[in-house]
């Protein structure tokens, strides 16, 4: 936990190594510069010394802008400390700004008396007008508040790399690892793992592989040798107290990938990934089709639906069947998961959400599928909503999203976003062997009396019988028009019709009996106020109530997996505070669906500007909600 | 129930279901075939699937004691590609329609056909809407007065067996609801190809489009406007088999001529070539008056299919990993361990 204060005492102090509890950095260059490698590398190097860790990769829709321009830069941000880190940072301690462009987009987030590290090589007249500064901010007060580091590291890096026969134009793509190299230094982290990973990736071409580590061995020595100012000092952030076990770090997209693959095996089932590329679930399909040897098969689809309809057909045929994308390509599968609801057929459909209406945001995160995932289908169409909250959760929520398909023969929709998917955190590595099985009987041959009935019931979970193509005796037909409830025929009958929306409701309602009630994640079962959410806002939530309680209020953080159906206690829980602010990004969807549920009279905290809760804001919120009820009770 | 492969009959293969088409429609003919010919195919019901989209033709599984898919409108090539890829040795037959599969699906359609997946695919070809009561299609000749064109319709007409071509299909044939001797030939043929087989069937719409082939499926013009191609057999047709298909290398066309005339003998004749596309192109274009309506297996070059790649790879990469194991597939890359 970091606190302001300490942070400016510390820039203020002369001690050249300085301990930090935690610290923000955000490398931001134009989306060509390896921004995002430079982060991930530099999280790698976190990770490995023993640092609690979150990211936030926070990239252009266009994958080459016009360089120099505001809408090109591409930004990534970690927060890194010794103690439990679960955002990546409300305002940053060091901007890396390789470009004007960079510094115009960034420098408003960076903490007052922050540092910013820029590359002057990159602030020429031409790069300067692109960014839309009048004049150059390197010689006008706007850098007053803070402690600038500027040196031209585009000539520097062109001096470490003159040996390598590189072209001008490769020798500055070596830029961010100079600056990765500095960044390393100033943290003390060591670069061993950098380099392992510069020789693997550019094996093949080996004065590129050499130029880049020369480079990242020159930013490095740089900041050991250079005179960088009074005010500079070098900072140690120690190890987290860490649960014990092995880590690794770990993206949404990874574990989530992970997570089907192992939920395949705990189902002993093959698995049929259809799918079709989007930002920003395609990670997904990357990650999933490099997993063959776990019998995950992936179709890359013609299109949305089709990618469903695939999934969905192998599910008819005894396989798994997977599908992914997000918003508006859920929207287009819309259909076909009318489809499934109505033949029964287990799915998992993974929606890694975005800014919208529409094309949206693509890149930016936001929670606004929820009121798409509960109701948006034609028709009383219900499906259970599942949605994990971290990076790592993703593992653990793909195999329980994939048991509660196959025990009630439904699809059901998992939530996460594009904060999740690209966000990486350190993970505790699973024991598969502490997993229990999820296979279901596939039904295997025909009952002693009558016909068989593909919509027969198992009296418990009222899911209907899985008989797949292939097995002699059970041979039937299913489609999208009403069944009948005695004989699984196509059944017109309006009585019939009632009964099976009955059915499929209760059957999907059922659920909440057989998922974990309701916990609170932080705090006490009941209290002046609790701050409810879901989904990815579970770090600056989580957060923000720690330090309010850490201030003594009396505050609670409930953060809700099950969306539906809810968890059967979580309507006593919620009563059981005087106050609740349910917190999403998004116009305020989850709280309409608690109102629905529960009439529960709440205040609803949203954001929809592509970036996630600042711990502040929330804070700000909490202590707005408790004065309130203080001043209400004086009255 | 699970009588042995060679004592199955037509019998086996109809469900207990009351067929519900129009009386009269040519959908009962088609139905009355496949079930006569999956007996002779070798084919049992449990190892049988028929996927469809939406439509008059799409309610053809409820009708077959096999399993059965009726999914939505214009996406059985999807559901049917799943189900081949998460169960190879499945007999997927695919039914559709001129809307379902070429309006609504047609993305769908091309795509399947281009990867060559494994699919028997029967496209119902009556040129009108039936279920939706008599729109036109895709596939009706423009000028068509319909509900939603009652001025005719402008748009020009898509041939299926082109677009197949184009689509990159490996296997193209042509029949008619009323050949009840020549359709069980070409389901034959279609399930003996492996790749996916695409096959129109001109099928007459008795309420809104009745008796629209009969420019070339009418018994007294039957013999002079069709020509059932067979491979290795010289192009001939007429009532008195004196017409046949000539290559005008001028104009780079075919064109008909008559036997005995112009110096034209048998041997002039060009012979069917099935595995040839060009040919294939050509015959798949010609229409009545001027030419023939063509029939029979078109095209046939069979190839690798989708699924059986996909199957090869992913068996290959098991090969090289050996048993799939989470725990170690977690701990490639770098990991710390925390005392």
């Amino acid at each position: 936990m970091k606190d302001d204060e300490q942070i400016m005492d510390t820039f203020n102090s002369t001690d050249r190594l300085e301990a930090l509890d935690s610290v923000v950095v955000r490398f931001a260059g134009d989306s060509g510069d390896g921004m995002q490698l430079t982060g991930s590398q530099f999280t790698t190097s976190t990770a490995l010394a023993g640092n609690d860790l979150s990211t936030f990769p926070d990239f252009p829709a266009e994958i080459r802008a016009p360089a120099g321009t505001t809408f090109g830069v591409s930004a990534f941000q970690i927060n890194f400390g010794s103690d439990t880190v679960l955002t990546a940072g409300d305002d940053p301690d060091v901007l890396v700004a390789m470009n004007p462009a960079a510094l115009k987009v960034n420098l408003e987030t960076v903490r007052e008396g922050g540092m910013v590290v820029i590359d002057t090589g990159a602030f020429s007249t031409r790069n300067l007008q692109k960014a839309g500064f009048d004049t150059n901010p390197l010689e006008t007060p706007l850098l007053d508040p803070y402690r600038v580091l500027k040196f031209d590291i585009s000539k520097l890096t062109l001096e470490s790399v003159k040996d390598f026969g590189l072209s001008n134009k490769e020798a500055l793509r070596c830029k961010n690892m100079w600056t990765l190299g500095l960044m390393l230094w100033m943290f003390s982290r060591p670069r061993a793992a950098v380099i392992k990973w510069l020789e693997t990736k550019f094996a093949k071409v080996p004065n590129i592989r050499d130029a880049n580590i020369a480079a990242l061995n020159a930013g490095h020595a740089f900041g050991d040798t250079s005179e960088l100012g009074a005010s500079f000092k070098r900072y140690r952030v120690d190890r987290a107290q860490a649960q014990p076990g092995e880590y690794r770090t770990v993206t949404g997209s990874q574990s989530l990938a992970w997570g089907i693959a192992a939920a395949g095996q705990l189902a002993e089932l093959p698995i049929m990934f259809g799918s079709y590329p989007i930002t920003p679930a395609s990670p997904l399909l990357h990650e999933l089709s490099r997993m063959k040897e776990f019998g995950v098969m992936t179709f890359q689809a013609e299109d949305e639906i089709a990618a469903i309809c695939s999934a969905i057909g192998a599910s008819f045929a005894g396989s798994l069947g997977v599908t992914s994308s997000s918003g508006p390509g859920i929207a287009l599968k819309s259909e076909a998961l009318g489809l499934a609801i109505s033949t029964e057929l287990p799915l998992l459909v993974v929606n890694s959400q975005r800014g919208g209406p529409s094309t949206g945001l693509p890149t930016k995160t936001e929670q606004s599928d929820l009121y798409q995932a509960v109701y948006g289908r034609n028709g009383d169409a219900p499906l259970p909503v599942i949605a994990s909250s971290t990076p790592g959760d993703c593992f653990e929520v793909a195999i329980e999203a994939t048991r509660l398909a196959l025990k009630y023969m439904t699809p059901v929709m998992l939530l996460t976003d594009g904060y999740i998917a690209n966000a990486a955190e350190p993970w505790k590595l699973p024991d598969m062997a502490d997993f229990p099985s999820i296979a279901v009987k596939q039904k295997d041959r025909p009952d002693e009396d009558g016909p068989f009935n593909a919509y027969s019931r198992d009296p418990e979970t009222l899911a209907r019988p899985w008989a797949v193509p292939g097995t002699p005796g059970l041979e039937h037909r299913i489609g999208g028009i009403e069944k009948s409830t005695e004989t699984g025929h196509i059944s017109y009958d309006p009585a019939n019709h009632q009964r099976m929306s009955d059915l499929r409701a209760d059957k999907i309602n059922r659920i909440a009996q057989d998922i974990p009630e309701q916990s609170v994640a932080y705090g006490t079962d009941s209290g002046k106020l609790a701050v409810v959410g879901w989904g990815s806002t579970f770090g600056p939530i989580d957060q923000a109530v720690r330090r309010a309680r850490a201030e003594g209020l009396d505050v609670s953080h409930i953060h809700i997996r099950h969306i539906h159906p809810f968890p059967a206690n979580l309507g006593a829980l919620l009563a059981r505070y005087d106050r609740v602010i349910v917190a999403e990004m998004n116009m305020g969807q989850l709280i309409t669906v608690l109102r629905d549920r529960f009439l529960l009279d709440a205040r609803s905290v949203t954001k929809v500007s592509g970036q996630p809760f600042k711990i502040r804001e929330l804070l700000d919120v909490i202590h707005e909600e408790l004065n309130t009820a203080i001043s209400k009770a004086a009255e | 129930m699970n009588k042995p492969v060679g004592h199955l009959t037509a019998k086996d293969f109809a469900s207990d279901q009351e067929v519900r088409w129009c009386p009269g429609c040519g959908d009962y003919a088609i139905l009355k075939c496949m079930q006569r010919t999956l007996p002779e195919l070798g084919a049992t019901p449990a190892n049988t699937v028929f996927v469809s989209g939406i439509g008059c033709s799409s309610r053809f599984p409820y009708y077959m004691a096999t399993y059965g898919f009726h999914t939505i409108h214009g996406r059985a090539p999807a559901v049917a590609t799943g189900v081949k890829l998460a169960n190879p040795d499945l007999d997927v037959w695919l039914i559709t329609g001129d809307g379902d599969g070429l309006s609504i699906g047609g993305n769908h359609l091309m795509h399947t056909l281009r990867r060559n997946v494994d699919l028997n695919i029967l496209l119902f070809n009556n040129e009108i809407y039936g279920l939706t009561k008599g729109q036109y299609s895709p596939t009706s000749r423009a000028g068509t007065r319909s509900p939603s064109t009652p001025y005719g319709s402008l748009d020009r007409p898509l041939d299926p067996a082109a677009f197949a071509l184009g689509s990159g299909a490996r296997f193209v044939a042509r029949t008619i609801d009323t050949a009840q001797k020549h359709m069980p030939e070409i389901f034959k043929r279609a399930h003996a190809h492996k790749g996916a087989s695409f096959v129109e069937i001109f099928q007459n719409c008795i309420v809104y489009n009745d008796g629209v082939f009969n420019d070339f499926t009418e018994k007294s013009v039957l013999a002079d406007r069709t020509l059932n191609v067979r491979h290795g057999e010289p192009m001939i047709f007429g009532k008195n088999r004196d017409k046949g298909l000539v290559f005008d290398q001028k104009t780079f066309k075919l064109k008909v001529a008559t036997i005995g005339e112009d110096g034209i003998s048998e041997s002039d004749i060009l012979v069917h070539d099935e595995t040839n596309s060009t040919l294939a192109h050509l015959l798949a274009t010609l229409s009545p008056p001027d030419f023939p309506m063509v029939i029979g297996v078109i095209y046939c070059a069979p190839s690798s299919s989708y699924e059986r790649d996909m199957t090869a790879q992913m068996e290959a990469v098991k090969a090289e990993h050996g048993a799939p194991d989470i725990n170690a597939y977690l701990r490639r890359g770098y990991t710390w361990t925390v005392e």
